[in-house]
Formats: C-alpha cells, sequence, structure tokens
C-alpha cells in the first residue's frame, strides 16, 4: 500500500506530516472559533429580543 | 448579479458566503485529498530526486498560496482606503493568519525537499529567504491588527502596512536575488519545476493547486463571516453597556 | 521647518539619550560579537561589514519610537498636523533630527568600531560611505514605523518587528558595499542600487508616514 519511499522516506513522511498538521491546527482552530462567536452573537441576540 | 460590491454590504455577504462554504469546503477536501493521494500513492519517483519529488504536490501549492493571499489582502487593503467597505477590511485580516501558515508550510516543505540535496536543513537560496521574509511580513501585519484597539484605526493602518510592505516585499525579492548571486553556485538549487514537468507530475498537481485554492477561498470566507460577527457582538455589548 | 528641525534636535540633546545613546548601543554591539563568535581575527574581518551595518540597524532602530512618541503625548502632534507647514515636511524634519542625531554619529564612529572589528583596511572608505548612503532610508522608514505605533503604550517591540523586515533590502545593499570594499572586489550595482533605494524611500515614505499619523490623530 505504502508506495517505496527509498532512503527518502524520512524527508517525504516529515514533508507531508508537517504540511497537513499545520492545515488541520488552521482549520480546527478557524472553525472553533466561528462556533464560539456565533454562540456568543446569538446570546446576545436573545437578549436584546427579551429585553425588546 | 447585478454588481460583486453588492456582497461588500455585511448581511448580503453573510447570505452569499453561508450558502458558498459548504460546497467550497467541500470540494476543497476533495481535490486535496485526490490531489495528495493520487502524488504520493499513484505517481513514479523522479530520476534524480527519488521519492522527494512527492513534495512538489505540498510546497507548489503552498508557496502560490502563500503569495497570492498576500495579493488579495493587498486589493481588499486598496478597496478598503478607497470605498470604505468593512467586509474588505475584514477579509484581508482574515486572510493573514491563512497565508502564514501556507508560507511557513511552503517554507518547511521547502526546506526538507532541499535537505537531500543540500546536506542541511536549512540554507540561504533565495527562494525560501524571500519566503522567509514573506513570513516576517505576515507576522507585522497581523500583530498590528492585535494591538490596536480601534477597528477602523487598525484597518486603515494596516491596509497602509500592507500597502508599503508589499513594496518592499518585491524590492526584498530583487535584493535577496542579488545578495545570493555571489555564493558559489553549488548553493543554489532548481527547486525550479514548471518546465518541462511531464504529465505524470502535472495533473496531480493542478487537482493540489485547486486543493489549496479552494482551501483558502474556504477559509477566507469562514474567518470573514467570523469578524464580522465579531464587529456586531462587540457593537452590541456596547450597546448593552450604555443602556 | 527649519525651526522645527533645530527644536527636536534641541530636545535630542536636551534629553540626552540621542546622541550617546546609539553610539553607546553600537559599542556594546561590537563588543559582545566577538564574545559570542570567537576571537579569532580573521573570522572578525570577514564578519566586520556585516555586523557594523548590523550593529546600525539596530542602533537606529532604538531611539526610532521618540521620534513621535513625545509630540504624540503632549499633544504637539495635534498642532503640527494642523500647522501651515504639510505633514509630510514635519515627517522629513523628524526623520533628519533622528539622523543628525542616530545616524551621522554611527557613519562618523564606524571607522573606529571597524578597527576593533578587525575591517581589511579597504573596507574603511566603503563601509563609511554606504552607511552615509543608507541611515537616511533607515530613518525614514523607521519614521513610518513610528507613526503606525504612535498611538500604543508598549510599541516598541512591534515598532521593530514592523520596521526590520522593511530594512531587508537597505540591510542587503549597504552590507554588500561595505563587504566588496573590503574585500577588494568591484562594488558593482550594489551601490547605485543602495542610494537609489535611500532617495525613493526619502522621497516616498514621508507621505506613508503622514497618512498614518493623520490617521492615529483622528
Amino acid at each position: 500500500m505504502m508506495p517505496d519511499l527509498g532512503r527518502y522516506a524520512i524527508e517525504v513522511i516529515s514533508a507531508y506530516a508537517v504540511s497537513l498538521a499545520l492545515i488541520v491546527v488552521l482549520v480546527v482552530i478557524s472553525w472553533r472559533r466561528a462556533q464560539v462567536v456565533r454562540a456568543r452573537l446569538r446570546e446576545v441576540e436573545r437578549r436584546r429580543e427579551a429585553d425588546g | 448579479m447585478s454588481s460583486l460590491w453588492e456582497y461588500a454590504n455585511p448581511k448580503r455577504f453573510m447570505q452569499l458566503s453561508g450558502s458558498m462554504l459548504p460546497w467550497v469546503s467541500g470540494l476543497a477536501a476533495l481535490c486535496l485529498v485526490v490531489g495528495l493521494y493520487w502524488g504520493f500513492f499513484l505517481t513514479p519517483d523522479d530520476f534524480r530526486q527519488g521519492s522527494t519529488v512527492k513534495i512538489i504536490y505540498l510546497h507548489v501549492p503552498s508557496a502560490l498560496m502563500a503569495i497570492n493571499a498576500w495579493l488579495m489582502m493587498l486589493v481588499t487593503s486598496i478597496i478598503w482606503l478607497v470605498r470604505r467597505h468593512h467586509v474588505s477590511a475584514l477579509a484581508a485580516r482574515a486572510a493573514a493568519p491563512v497565508g502564514a501558515t501556507f508560507t511557513v508550510i511552503a517554507l518547511a516543505t521547502g526546506a526538507i525537499w532541499g535537505q537531500p540535496m543540500w546536506g542541511t536543513w536549512w540554507v540561504w537560496d533565495p527562494r525560501l529567504t524571500s519566503f522567509l521574509i514573506l513570513f516576517l511580513f505576515y507576522l507585522g501585519y497581523i500583530a498590528l491588527w492585535e494591538a490596536i484597539e480601534d477597528p477602523d484605526t487598525a484597518a486603515d493602518l494596516t491596509s497602509v502596512l500592507c500597502l508599503v510592505g508589499s513594496v518592499f516585499a518585491l524590492l526584498s525579492r530583487y535584493a535577496v536575488l542579488f545578495w545570493n548571486q555571489g555564493l558559489h553556485q553549488g548553493a543554489t538549487l532548481s527547486l525550479d519545476k514548471e518546465e518541462n514537468i511531464s504529465d505524470v507530475f502535472y495533473f496531480p498537481l493542478l487537482v493540489s493547486i485547486a486543493g489549496f485554492v479552494l482551501l483558502f477561498v474556504a477559509l477566507v470566507l469562514l474567518r470573514t463571516r467570523t469578524e464580522i460577527r465579531v464587529r456586531r457582538l462587540r457593537a452590541l455589548m456596547a450597546r448593552e453597556r450604555m443602556a | 521647518m527649519i525651526g522645527l528641525l533645530r527644536r527636536d534636535l534641541a530636545l535630542a540633546v536636551r534629553a540626552g539619550g540621542g546622541f550617546g545613546l546609539g553610539l553607546a548601543f553600537f559599542l556594546i554591539v561590537v563588543t559582545l560579537v566577538p564574545f559570542g563568535v570567537g576571537p579569532d581575527t580573521a573570522i572578525l574581518g570577514r564578519i566586520a561589514p556585516g555586523i557594523l551595518w548590523l550593529g546600525a540597524l539596530l542602533a537606529c532602530l532604538l531611539s526610532l519610537d521618540r521620534i513621535l512618541a513625545l509630540d504624540w503625548e503632549d499633544g504637539s502632534l495635534d498642532l503640527l498636523a494642523t500647522a501651515p507647514i504639510p505633514l509630510e515636511g514635519v515627517v522629513v524634519m523628524k526623520a533628519a533630527a533622528h539622523w543628525l542625531t542616530t545616524g551621522l554619529p554611527l557613519v562618523l564612529a564606524a571607522p573606529a568600531f571597524g578597527v576593533l572589528m578587525n575591517l581589511p583596511g579597504p573596507g574603511y572608505g566603503w563601509l563609511t560611505l554606504s552607511l552615509a548612503l543608507g541611515t537616511p532610508a533607515l530613518s525614514v522608514i523607521g519614521a513610518f514605523g513610528a507613526a503606525l505605533t504612535v498611538g500604543l503604550k508598549r510599541g516598541g517591540l512591534l515598532l521593530s518587528l514592523l520596521v526590520l523586515p522593511l530594512y531587508v533590502p537597505t540591510l542587503i545593499f549597504g552590507a554588500e558595499v561595505a563587504r566588496r570594499g573590503a574585500e577588494g572586489l568591484a562594488i558593482g550595482a550594489a551601490l547605485p542600487l543602495l542610494a537609489g533605494i535611500s532617495l525613493a524611500c526619502v522621497a516616498l515614505m514621508p507621505f506613508a508616514a503622514a497618512a498614518a499619523i493623520r490617521v492615529n490623530l483622528r
């Protein structure tokens, strides 16, 4: 399944690992911040509705 | 769509981006998976570079996007300065960390790719050095946004910084080329793969590039939506405090 | 405008920090380098042009926030902005004051520090020339950085982060002139490029800086 990476296995694997890890971290951070802000905004807007 | 400028209106932007986001994200994920899987598992090794040629599917797209992200920030900064559309300023702010991350990926993959040929994990080759400088510009831009309280002042100052920074980034690129030509040629490595890259490498590369572009768009849409919400949140909370 | 220049110079001299601080910092850097790198004079001689340029650059950086901060704090920046002199002119004068109190002393003192670093003979003239041409750019680029961060309480570190990448072209060409001069090589395109960058910066950066000041004064 894994292609024979030969002598450069470490380099190729680490390149892919680092890149994918950075992408995942970026996506997760962006997504979680979006969730938090959306929840807080909903909260505040609900309070506004309640106060009229 | 009568004009693109309609989407400068935050509400309409939120509507459009909201409907676009799932599709763009899905397509981005698809292209990334297809491109990287194809490149990693299904392509042959290069005659000279062995399996390290597989790093191309990460290095080239990320390097391209690192530059394009900054260009997008430049355009949106100019739009902010000229037309005062808040969505534009917020989009620039949203794009910066994405561009910075792509720059780091380009740096890391570039260094790792070069290691077998250079023998060390880092050399001051013109391309890597230029990307390192670009990373510093990203950091400064992000730091300035964080440091300034008033959002409109921050938008203005970071836009001016982006403009001035773009000129200096370009200047630096040429200065670095000049600076490195003094070294004996052995140090410069041609990571130039654009010349005569054969089809077997070319198509998965295209798909990967598409994946990275879509990933950038998806992240910027997501982050801009968040910034718009933050802005509204601050306005509402300020109003609450005054009531 | 000359009045403004004289005023800033007087302030810098009276505050005491201006002249002496930049030079003292330069001396400290040059003293510390051998401790970091080892006393081998051959090595020191080879890196001397670069180290001296770096030292000058960092010394310039030190006094940048003072270009505008004092006037910001006591409100005189507001007055200057509304004065009949264009704000761009004000920036030029402030950058000039900075150069006269920081850049120029460095240029004059550089040969002495070159001795400490075993700078090769032919290098002295070229080092001084490159610093003379390059330090005005450092002052005016620094003024732009100061304008961006003038409203911030502890903007010093941010100022460095913003300004140092902007210094890269000037540093590359300036150090290149100094290094080639020291090694006896032909200077080539580096010198006109350095001069060109400096001239362009002096001509254009004041506009960017003035724009930033106006934003901050709103």
